[in-house]
């Protein structure tokens, strides 16, 4: 190689080592950029809330008072409302969800798996909106006339569980926001699920079916206890999404600030629902600031059950790391 | 053990041999695991020096020491010297792009850029040099013709080079390290992925380069590596147990551990 | 052999469980499929493309014109602006920060933001851009989406990127191409098909995005392309025509409905088909 092709060569090795460097500190602040964006939000939503934490302090989360004439302002009812209706959620999602999962991974026929794995997903991506006007117009009419008189002729006569189950059958309400919750949910925990059963070791399940386990056996005894964290993960990540969903919540929940017993047939608000139906005619003010306050809350919620959820994953991708 | 008291070797021909690399004294790590142990050897000009040994030996980390490729990799590191035409090329000062331009590496499965056959080899020339399109596409010619290649690629130049055959895919590959006209072209195991016939031009090819660049080969197939090689280092658990004409390590080795492993009593 | 029946027996019933349980899921999609469908289709029609949205009171149904119009410039506008800075940032945690503490930080959080609901981030740009400059605007729900763009971009590029093999990556090092060329020209783009679905699937999220919208763009019933106004939104505008008494509205609504339907899940499975293809290499 000849002298002055080394120069060049040179030179141009240390033209690139700007670009480089330039490039990687490109890509990194972008990185930061990302970081810090969780940090600006809750900044931002603490200070647009001061006005607010200032004047009511922790009173503002057991006060049931929403009165915007008066300007007294209580999260109490919102905060139920989100935390009942993600409860109900749950209680109906998490069952339909593991049976979804076993049913894909164990005993559909192979050239079923994916298209239905598919159908599940696309139920995760249709819009809330969407959910949310068709549980308005086609389900709660539906709900109210069918499925609530029944629930109040059976469960409804039930010691201690019966008052849930009381009142008109408006259709709208916690229970039906709840449902339609439930129904949007579905597929993010079923599709976790499905996908922490899927790593399980071909030769774990192989042995338990070697000493004589069947289907049901194995996947209870042996599958379920090895994802155990996957699947408290994934039904935290669902409990994630079902706390802070806007629109599906907003259209069928009620929307009252007013809640005089503990039936889920009675109308009612979530944090979301509050916000998405009042910012807009909010002056701004302590009215706002209030608002603001209920976001920040929710984010709150929200990110801790985030952080739970994606810690529980990070575990056991780690665990699955250490044993290949 | 110092194997590099045979420094006056001749080949077959009796000619005077120039050393091209040389390891002094180099030892190598992976975090606290020392895979290479204090290796010494001379690799020489427009010879064929090949690798061989069980699996695990270290004969691909020394290779991949040869072009600095454990500097991706934050807890591997090398100490010693690595000389590439008199100057240690482990100094930190060393820019490992220009190593890399003049040490060039072919790996065990064929690794085509997802571009066309042209820009898979055009794609390491800019890199390094600044062509007119008529010098590129002269370049791009002359390495697929050293690579054995250009009847077969010549009318598909535009095409991906994922649509090659594996055998092609490879020779696409060491076209690619070609073109770039390094001093040194590194071998990983080129053939393990490929059919006998693939392999058997690939062997040729290497015969045929020879006679312009300085070629070391990692590979696992001891009649392989007698086929090709002028020079023969067998390793064992990252050591350099013996070093020598090929014909001689093959026909009477000096160690007892190397005629075992030659022989098929152990690995 | 009472205890084999009895695990038989309960073998069964779970199983069975299951089925209905898989039955129960595709019933819900099947359900909303059908209702929007059916209700959609009624109300497509040219106005629906032509004609502004209608007054309290029109006379005449109008459309949905400045609606889509609007939907589709914030869309764009938000994919723009999030995908280069997501994509920049699934490289850095793909190529250079795997194992750096900002590597791990960022994409622990980034999970999160994946996840988080998007009615605070439309909150966020409220309380840093909409209550400073004093108006709802376009720009403002252009940068509530964009923030939701960029953590989907930045997690699939980074996944895409970790599923190229790393002797790709080594084979372009031992050219002695400088980092920043090997990642560009070589990783970056050997997952293509990957980052475009990312993308896609970006786009999906947002174009069905409501919550965010509703204090940054809000809606404009008429014709407006000035990003500094309030600007009309397909979402917005079906959650105010579907709680509206008018069933002029609603009409339009479920046609809106549709549309957004239509589009979201042709996305998606465009993005499973490109992703596909991709991987049977």
């Amino acid at each position: 190689m000849s002298t002055t092709k080394d120069s060049t060569a040179e030179r141009a090795a240390g033209g690139r080592k700007l670009g480089d460097w330039l490039f990687f500190n490109l890509t990194r602040a972008f990185a930061l950029l990302t970081l810090l964006l969780l940090a600006g939000i809750i900044v931002s939503l603490f200070v647009g809330s001061w006005e607010s934490i200032q004047k009511f302090g922790f009173s503002f989360i057991w006060s049931r008072d929403w009165n915007p004439p008066m300007e007294k302002f209580g999260a109490l009812i919102p905060i139920y409302g989100t935390l009942v209706t993600s409860l109900i959620a749950l209680i109906i999602a998490v069952p339909v969800s593991f049976g979804i999962a076993l049913f894909l991974t164990e005993l559909s026929p192979v050239w079923l798996r994916r298209p239905l794995g598919v159908a599940i997903e696309l139920l995760a991506a249709v819009p809330s909106i969407v959910y949310g006007m068709w549980g308005l117009m086609v389900f709660v009419p539906f709900f109210a006339k069918y499925v609530q008189p029944a629930l109040a002729a059976t469960l409804g006569n039930v010691p201690l569980i019966g008052e849930l189950f009381s009142g008109p059958s408006l259709g709208i309400g916690l229970l039906a926001a709840g449902i339609i919750l439930a129904i949007m949910i579905i597929p993010f925990i079923a599709s976790v699920m499905r996908d922490v059963f899927d790593v399980t070791p071909a030769m774990l399940k192989e042995s338990a079916y070697g000493v004589g386990g069947n289907t049901w056996e194995v996947i209870w005894n042996v599958v379920l206890p090895y994802t155990k964290v996957g699947v408290i993960g994934g039904i935290m990540l669902g409990l994630g999404r079902a706390l802070g969903e806007t629109m599906a919540v907003t259209f069928v929940i009620g929307n009252s600030n007013f809640l005089s017993n503990i039936s889920l047939f009675a109308p009612g608000n979530s944090i979301t629902s509050v916000l998405a139906n009042e910012f807009g005619e909010a002056p701004p003010g302590l009215y706002t600031a209030s608002l603001i306050e209920l976001g920040l809350i929710l984010f709150l919620i929200t990110l801790t059950v985030l952080v739970f959820s994606r810690l529980l994953l990070l575990r056991l991708s780690k665990q699955e790391g250490s044993k290949t | 053990m110092n194997d590099t008291s045979h420094t006056m070797m001749m080949n077959e021909t009796g000619a005077q041999l120039e050393a091209q690399m040389a390891c002094r004294n180099l030892d190598f790590y992976y975090g606290k695991y020392h895979a290479l142990k204090n290796i010494n050897l001379e690799i020489y000009k427009r010879n064929v020096t090949a690798f061989i040994g069980p699996s695990g030996c270290g004969k691909s980390t020394l290779l991949r020491t040869m072009n600095r490729m454990y500097d991706l990799y934050p807890d591997q590191r090398a100490t010693g010297e690595l000389l590439l035409d008199g100057k240690n090329m482990l100094d930190r000062k060393v820019d490992v792009t220009v190593l890399r331009a003049k040490v060039g590496m072919v790996f065990q499965k064929p690794t085509p850029f997802p571009m066309s056959i042209y820009e898979n080899i055009a794609f390491g020339v800019r890199l390094h040099e600044q062509l007119s399109k008529s010098e590129m596409e002269e370049r791009v010619e002359w390495a697929l013709r050293k690579a054995a290649l250009w009847d077969e690629a010549k009318d598909k130049l535009g095409q991906s080079g994922m649509s090659l055959s594996g055998g092609q895919q490879q020779r696409l590959c060491i076209a690619r390290g070609i073109a770039v006209k390094p001093e040194v072209l590194l071998l990983d195991e080129p053939t393990s992925a490929l059919d006998p016939i693939s392999t058997m031009r690939i062997e040729e090819l290497i015969g045929e380069l020879k006679a312009e660049f300085t070629i070391a080969i990692v590979t696992h197939n001891m009649q392989q590596a007698a086929r090709i090689s002028d020079f023969t280092a067998y390793m064992y658990l990252g050591e350099m147990i013996e070093f020598g004409v090929t014909d001689q390590v093959f026909i009477k080795p000096k160690k007892k551990a190397t005629e075992d492993y030659i022989t098929g009593r152990f690995g | 052999m009472e205890l084999l029946t009895q695990r038989k027996l309960i073998n069964k019933a779970a199983l069975s469980l299951s089925m209905a349980a898989m039955a129960f899921g595709l019933f819900w999609l099947a359900w909303i499929l059908f209702t929007t469908l059916q209700l959609g289709v009624a109300g497509i029609s040219v106005d629906l493309f032509t004609k502004m949205t209608p007054p309290p009171g029109a006379s005449e149904p109008g459309g949905l014109l400045n609606a889509i119009v609007g939907s589709a410039i914030m869309v764009s506008l938000a994919t723009a602006l999030g995908t280069p800075i997501g994509i920049l940032a699934g490289i850095y945690l793909a190529e250079y920060g795997r194992h750096t503490w900002l590597g791990h930080a960022t994409r622990f959080i980034n999970d999160i933001l994946l996840s988080a609901p998007s009615i605070v981030i439309g909150l966020f740009i409220y309380a840093i851009y909409v209550a400073k400059v004093g108006n709802f605007s376009g720009i403002s729900g252009v940068l509530a989406l964009a923030l939701i763009v960029i953590p989907v971009v930045v997690a699939t590029t980074e996944n895409m990127l970790k599923l190229v093999p790393n002797t790709l990556r080594e084979a372009a090092f031992a050219l002695g191409a400088p980092k920043s060329t090997v990642i560009l020209k070589v990783t970056l783009k050997a997952s293509t098909a990957g980052v475009i679905t990312g993308i896609l699937l970006a786009v999906a999220r947002i174009a069905g995005e409501t919550a965010p919208l509703l204090f940054t763009a809000l809606s404009n019933q008429f014709w407006s392309l000035n990003l500094n106004e309030p600007m009309a939104n397909l979402p917005v505008t079906i959650f105010k025509f579907a709680m509206s008494p008018f069933t002029e509205w609603q009409q339009l609504a479920w046609a809106g409905v549709l549309l957004i339907t239509l589009g979201v899940l042709g996305l998606n499975i465009i993005a499973r088909v490109l992703f596909r293809q991709k991987h049977k290499n």
